[in-house]
């Protein structure tokens, strides 16, 4: 029954997307007010079939009914409840349904906080929308159903991945789609703005909130991501460089690059054609990487050949948009010119530049990534394009721009002030230059480039906070001070700590990288082993069972100068369901660094164990950025300037008398 | 990397272990060690997706990881470790490729593109202002702008 009920909100949805679609782009063009006041129901309804629908999945894996195939192939009736759950998108039929659900909530956001969006570009925006719903409801529909049944169904199911099943992986997925679909609303604020022949400022401020709630989705399921892959997968990277990361990474750069230059949109209408070529971007990138994901054509051209119904299809939804997107650009993007002027040296160039080196960066990524594709196609010739290559490229292009980063929020609008700037920053130069220094003199290994990294994360930092106190000045005393700090919008304090978060994010990458200590051993019971402050004696392992798994445990003593610091366990787990085993790292961290332990193979007819022990300075430093970042464009979507349909006035302006920005 | 351990699996059914770099392959000079680690880095696993023999867990990246020693232990220098790896394996062994015509845009595109992107915004920046607009503000624009401000 609760199949079937999913099964019909699920087509339910798909109709109410071609009507929301269809009425939206008719409404819009004339301009009847009904049709598009159905477009909005039809949105907000579509929303809510989708919820049913995904609630109905979720409900069939929790009851572990296998007479669906999606969760006999996937699910277990001894795993743990939340796997269960995140079970319902840990597969590809479910994680279709999550993206449909995501790509209607957002919708749904639309339809309902729109309110100040002119009523025809509004329709034009929920038709995109319903029109990409559309698009990917069919697929779900004719390719991948997650309610199929099957008859008889087996007595118990496959389980899922014994990889997947970890709080981290339940919520990557959610929170990673919602990034990628978060795109979908400027990308279609982008169509819609070019049918409506309206890119303007007013455009930009109801792009921008969009913007930064999807790219800060994106970075916390991104970092999430990058977490799990530390913690789970059992020798301590965090990136790899591999394409599905790096089909993440390409939306989030663009979607970085168009952060910035909406603002120059909405505040000088400079860069209208590039924000509404970056808005078209960036979804495009998304789409780009959740086919790249689902077809398997990166893993594996046999994999893309193995199911080609699916492959082909997603690449056709891909190439439309794409393809329709860019071929309205290049009719309407002419169009899209602007008289402002401004200096060399100005916030609008600054943040020209910042665009490029985003856009150079992302466009590494992506020409990494598709190359051994485009070479394999075009001369049949194999070649690999791995770390080495993203870290020099990426890395190169990085350089220039985080130096640059502390210079922008001090330029002025149209003519700035290197000079003035520099004022502000001299102190956070020095500081950087002198931890720049110290750090060359006192690192006892680690190349020099780890000193200029953290140098330049020292100068991120210190920029940041030099933002904020010059914008604050202590003329007048603490007291006024402390007023004019409230004062500041939430987009000075959101830029700055993003700016910020992006500096500890790059000193957790040196310390992890650069600095990092690792013993991998045979160790005996009874054996120790030094590594960074640590002393680490193996007790001994055991066995342990959990509810889906049996694992060995080893007992790691951990001392520093004879002190007991801790007991670590990290296990080998061994799944029966899937016939699978999988490390569990036991970590210890004290904020500023990790000690990161797990268990290898016992090696055959051996009494000893390989044990995987490393020191990783400043390691939790990386995901702490990430959260930075995330917490700063949080801050700058709750700017009340930026809010979106935000109808009442400040009442009392104590901060008018200020230069806001 | 976490994909290709997913896809492993799932064609091959094969035991996803830890990870890698097994104790006992270590070379007791850490100098000429850290060199075969550095190479290690540079190397794909022929069998497994987009990882490296450092990280790779398979039979045939242990292989290698013992080939590299190998070879430093005979006294080659790196450059003539990875010439010997690639004349078994080809070129598609090597995770950073090599500049060639084929990998100009590659490895200078991106470098190209800011280049041009620095042309355009220099051409953009030295374009004077359009003849006939009139640089002051309407009172309509005025009162927007007062708007904006306030708002």
């Amino acid at each position: 029954m609760i199949p079937e009920l999913g099964h019909f909100a699920l087509l339910l949805a798909t109709g109410l997307a071609l009507y929301q679609a269809i009425a939206g782009y008719l409404g819009a063009a004339r301009y009847a007010p009904a049709l598009m006041d159905g477009a909005r129901n039809a949105a907000l309804a579509q929303a809510a079939a989708l919820i049913i629908s995904f609630g109905a999945l979720i409900a069939v894996y929790v009851t572990s009914d296998f007479s669906v195939v999606a969760v006999a192939a996937n699910s277990h009736s001894l795993k743990p409840l939340l796997y269960k759950v995140a079970g319902a998108w840990g597969n590809h039929e479910g994680s279709m349904l999550l993206w449909s659900l995501m790509l209607a909530l957002f919708g749904g956001l639309v339809a309902l906080f729109g309110r100040r969006v002119p009523p025809t570009l509004k329709a034009r925006v929920l038709a995109v929308q319903g029109t990409i719903g559309l698009a990917f409801l069919l697929f779900i529909a004719f390719t991948s159903n997650p309610f199929d049944r099957i008859d008889p169904p087996p007595l118990d199911g496959h389980g899922l991945n014994p990889l997947l099943q970890d709080p981290g992986l339940a919520f990557h997925p959610p929170l990673l789609y919602a990034g990628y679909v978060g795109f979908s609303v400027t990308f279609a604020f982008a169509i819609a703005g070019m049918l409506e022949g309206r890119i303007d400022a007013a455009w930009a401020r109801w792009v921008r909130p969009w913007a930064l709630a999807a790219w800060l989705l994106l970075t916390l399921g991104i970092a999430l991501g990058s977490w799990w892959a530390y913690y789970e997968l059992g020798w301590g990277g965090f990136w790899f460089w591999d394409p599905v990361e790096n089909a993440s990474l390409l939306p989030w750069l663009a979607g970085a690059a168009l952060l910035h230059s909406a603002i120059v949109c909405e505040r000088r209408e400079a860069m209208k054609a590039w924000t509404v070529f970056l808005a078209l971007l960036a979804f495009s990138l998304s789409l780009l990487g959740t086919f790249l994901v689902r077809s398997g054509v990166i893993t594996s051209v046999h994999a893309f050949a193995n199911d080609p119904e699916r492959g082909v299809f997603i690449l056709g939804i891909m190439l439309a948009a794409v393809g329709g997107s860019f071929a309205l650009f290049a009719w309407r993007g002419p169009m899209l010119r602007s008289n402002a002027i401004f200096a060399p040296v100005s916030r609008e160039t600054a943040l020209a530049i910042n665009n490029l080196l985003l856009t150079a960066a992302a466009l590494a990524v992506l020409v990494g990534t598709l190359y051994p594709l485009v070479i394999d196609a075009m001369s049949g010739e194999a070649i690999s394009v791995g770390p080495p290559y993203f870290n020099l490229v990426v890395g190169a292009l990085f350089l220039p721009l985080l130096l640059l980063v502390p210079f922008g929020p001090m330029l002025a609008w149209k003519r700035g002030d290197v000079a003035q700037a520099a004022l502000r920053l001299w102190a956070a130069g020095g500081i950087a230059l002198a931890v720049g220094v110290v750090t060359l003199a006192v690192q006892t290994k680690g190349p020099w480039l780890a000193a200029l990294g953290v140098a330049l994360a020292a100068w991120l930092i210190c920029g940041a906070i030099s933002d904020i106190v010059s914008r604050v000045r202590w003329k007048g005393g603490a007291g006024v001070a402390f007023a004019r700090l409230g004062g500041l919008p939430g987009s000075v304090w959101g830029s700055a700590l993003a700016h910020a978060g992006v500096g500890v994010t790059l000193l957790g990458i040196i310390g992890a990288t650069a600095w990092a200590d690792e013993q991998i051993k045979a160790m005996k019971p009874g054996e120790q082993v030094a590594i960074g402050p640590y002393q680490v004696t193996l007790e001994g392992v055991g066995a342990v069972t959990g509810p889906n798994y049996s694992a060995d445990q080893a007992v790691l003593k951990v001392e520093r100068g004879g002190e007991l610091v801790r007991v670590m366990r990290p296990e080998r787990r061994f799944f029966p369901a899937g016939r699978m085993t999988t490390t569990e790292t036991a970590i210890h961290t004290t904020g500023f660094a990790d000690f990161y332990t797990a268990l290898g193979e016992r090696p055959e007819g051996a009494d000893a164990w390989t044990v995987r022990l490393h020191y990783k300075p400043l390691a939790p430093f990386i995901w702490l950025g990430a959260l930075i970042m995330a917490l700063g464009g949080l801050l700058s979507l709750l700017d009340r300037r930026l809010r979106v349909g935000a109808p009442s006035r400040r009442r009392v302006a104590p901060a008018a008398a200020l230069p806001a920005e | 990397m976490r994909r290709a351990a997913l896809t492993l699996i799932a064609l091959f059914g094969l035991v996803w272990a830890a990870a890698a770099y097994e104790p006992g392959e270590a070379l007791d000079d850490p100098a000429l060690e850290a060199r075969a680690r550095a190479i290690s880095k540079e190397l794909r696993c022929l069998v497994c997706q987009n990882e490296s023999i450092d990280d790779s867990a398979a039979p045939l990246a242990r292989d290698l990881r013992l080939l590299v020693r190998e070879r430093l232990l005979a006294g080659d220098t790196d450059a003539q470790v990875l010439d010997h790896i690639v004349a078994r394996y080809g070129e598609f062994v090597l995770l950073r490729p090599p500049v060639r015509p084929e990998t100009w845009l590659l490895w200078y595109g991106p470098f190209a593109a800011v280049l041009l992107g620095l042309g355009i915004i220099v051409w953009r920046v030295r374009r004077k202002p359009a003849s006939g607009v009139n640089p002051a503000l309407s009172a309509e624009e005025e009162r927007r702008l007062r708007d904006i401000v306030n708002d």
